[in-house]
């Protein structure tokens, strides 16, 4: 394993926030991991960290293949982990809506131009991010449906669920729109928890990375073969949405299979504790998506459910 | 009048709302035509307070010269201006990457879909925008060459410095601006001044040109303010001059001045050592109408932007 660096920001009474590469093996640039851009995104952090500890294992036993190479990059925004805040910079702006960047423009587009030269160079992306709000979900792998999308490939990482994503404008600045626009073999991993770490969902992430790039044949690794993932479009997932603002305490959680009319939170009353709403499910169907903030706003996705599938 | 278009349920006793103070012609007039003055959508810029309160203020003055409908909208994004924050505190995003939104989606996307579909109909929209806490601007109108041939006549009426084609993501996708111009509504989006601050020449200048435009569409029978014609600028004509390192930045010329090629404009320095880093100069001669102000910068900060060979 050898290190590089990526992209080197400097602040007048910081340390310098070095962005590094973590490179094993040689030879053709195959598959290049990208860990969190935000600096909540603790369980991301620490799939990446953990990767770069399994890869280091197996290429001292000579697990990956001949002519090729991977890099993962565990970190890109250190200064906000550092202090936990969410965003980069003293702007407050998200890496992953600057792509491709600019090498001649602000700080966080140079930023975001120097990762995205570095990571175009390998042929498979694959990002570890997460769901803006507070929020968890079951495990998938995302891509963006903008004519370039392979889900054939996204299914090889043997993770339950493929999600394909209708691009919205404020997609258009993601790494993996930009990426999957570029290459077409750009995937983005959700795991169920963001600040948390959760080393069960932690281990499933890890051995789905794996799993891909030994079907990929970059490296020799003996692993299960997962799931056959189902593939889902996301415009056909229900979403249920709170009628109402209060106390949300959530009675299902990601994953559960539920029947129409389920009771699956109830939101109450902040001043009284009465009970404002009961949210029931409007179809029979997995939860996809749950939100777990103790606080929800009127109209916020409480969930998501995938209509009519079953366990 | 003003009137409430729109509130969601915030779980605590409070609402989110949308905002609108409609003023009529004191008589009936058949068909009126009808101006949608918006600001606030980033809540750290304040500029456009002055300018909704002045333009009501006038009309108030002498309502029977208005001759159409002015709908003002001063605060998009109200826990924005309370917090003094850019991005929607609600949900951390930038409310002015939402845009369309949709009629049945997320609060933020309904709040969105209600911005646009209440504006929707409107002769002419104008998006008041202050620059950000670290760089001050001259008035200017901001216009992607995808509408400007339908906003330029427009645009010349404004009474601001310049009209800058093509400028920054403030007139790209996902904005107010270019989702009301994709629906025929024709949409200006005006910048000046800086972030949590108010120049009030800037805003009466901004307020001649909204009057100079009522006049112009048979709105307003008041006297017609003069006003000057701004100069145009392609990107192809500015001069960005950004920080290559982290430092303070002391600048040594005044803004909206003229400077020369190869003139001193500032000077980067390094308090602990009481060095100079770097100093500044431009490449070209012209207006310097962009400033940094505040003086902490890192690589690739933003100093100044010269306008060049438009005079």
């Amino acid at each position: 394993m050898e290190t590089i660096e990526i992209f080197k920001f400097n602040s007048i009474y910081r340390d310098e926030m070095k962005v590094k590469g973590y490179i094993f093996g040689n030879g053709d640039r195959s598959a290049v991991i990208v860990g969190p851009s935000r600096g909540n995104e603790n369980e991301q952090l620490y799939i990446c960290s953990s990767l770069v500890r399994v890869l280091t294992e197996l290429e001292a036993a000579g697990a990956i293949s001949n002519e090729k190479q991977i890099m993962v990059i565990p970190s890109i925004n250190h200064y906000a982990f550092n202090l936990d805040m969410d965003f980069f910079g003293v702007k407050n702006l998200d890496i992953n809506r600057c792509f491709p960047g600019n090498d001649y423009g602000e700080p966080i587009s140079r930023l975001a131009g120097g990762l995205f030269r570095a990571i175009s160079e390998y042929t498979y992306m694959i990002q570890f991010t997460s769901f803006f709000g507070r929020s968890d979900c079951v495990p998938h792998v995302r891509m963006m449906a903008n004519g370039h999308e392979n889900v054939s490939l996204a299914n090889l990482f043997g993770l339950p669920y493929v999600v394909v994503r209708r691009p919205q404008p404020i997609d258009t600045a993601t790494l993996n729109y930009n990426l999957q626009r570029e290459t077409g073999n750009a995937f983005s991993v959700f795991t169920r928890q963001k600040e948390q770490i959760d080393e069960k969902d932690a281990k499933q992430a890890i051995s789905a990375v794996l799993r891909f790039l030994t079907r990929m044949g970059i490296i020799k690794y003996e692993c299960h073969s997962g799931y056959i993932s189902h593939v889902l479009y996301e415009d056909d997932l229900v979403e249920v949405y709170a009628e109402h603002a209060g106390i949300f305490r959530r009675i299902v959680n990601c994953g559960d299979d539920v029947k129409y009319g389920t009771d699956m939170a109830e939101i109450l009353d902040p001043y009284d504790g009465s009970v404002r709403e009961i949210i029931k499910a409007s179809t029979d169907g997995i939860v996809f998506f749950a939100h777990n903030a103790a606080l929800i706003n009127q109209y916020e996705p409480a969930f998501s459910m995938i209509h009519r599938l079953h366990e | 009048m003003v009137e409430i278009l729109e509130e969601y349920e915030l779980p605590i006793g409070e609402k989110y709302k949308l905002i609108r103070n409609r003023l009529t012609p004191s008589s009936e007039i058949n068909s009126p035509g009808r101006i949608s003055i918006v600001s606030g959508i980033h809540g750290d810029e304040i500029e456009g307070q002055y300018v909704c309160y002045e333009v009501a203020r006038r009309i108030n003055e002498s309502p029977e010269s208005l001759m159409g409908i002015v709908d003002i909208y001063p605060a998009l994004n109200p826990f924005g201006i309370d917090m003094a924050s850019k991005i929607n505190p609600l949900y951390k995003r930038d409310m002015n990457r939402t845009f369309p939104g949709s009629e049945n989606g997320t609060l933020v996307d309904r709040m969105a879909n209600a911005v646009i579909s209440n504006i929707a109909g409107s002769d002419i929209c104008i998006d008041i925008h202050a620059s950000d806490i670290f760089v001050r601007e001259i008035p200017q109108v901001r216009l992607s060459e995808e509408f400007a041939e339908n906003l330029l006549p427009l645009a010349k009426l404004t009474n601001a410095d310049m009209i800058w084609m093509n400028a920054t993501a403030t007139v790209h996708e996902s904005t107010l601006a270019h989702s009301l111009n994709c629906l025929g509504v024709p949409t200006l989006v005006i910048e000046m001044g800086q972030g949590h601050q108010i120049n009030k020449p800037y805003g009466d200048q901004i307020v001649d040109g909204i009057f100079n435009i009522l006049c112009e569409l048979g709105m307003w029978t008041g006297p017609r303010p003069r006003t000057q014609l701004p100069a145009m600028s392609g990107d192809g004509s500015v001069e960005f001059i950004r920080s290559e390192h982290a430092g303070i930045y002391m600048p040594l010329t005044e803004h909206n001045h003229f400077v020369k090629a190869g003139e001193v404009i500032g000077e980067l320095i390094d308090p602990f050592k009481g060095e100079k880093i770097q100093e500044i100069t431009t490449s070209g001669s012209g207006l310097l109408f962009t400033q940094r102000i505040y003086p902490v910068v890192s690589e690739g900060d933003l100093l100044a932007r010269i306008l060049t060979g438009a005079f």
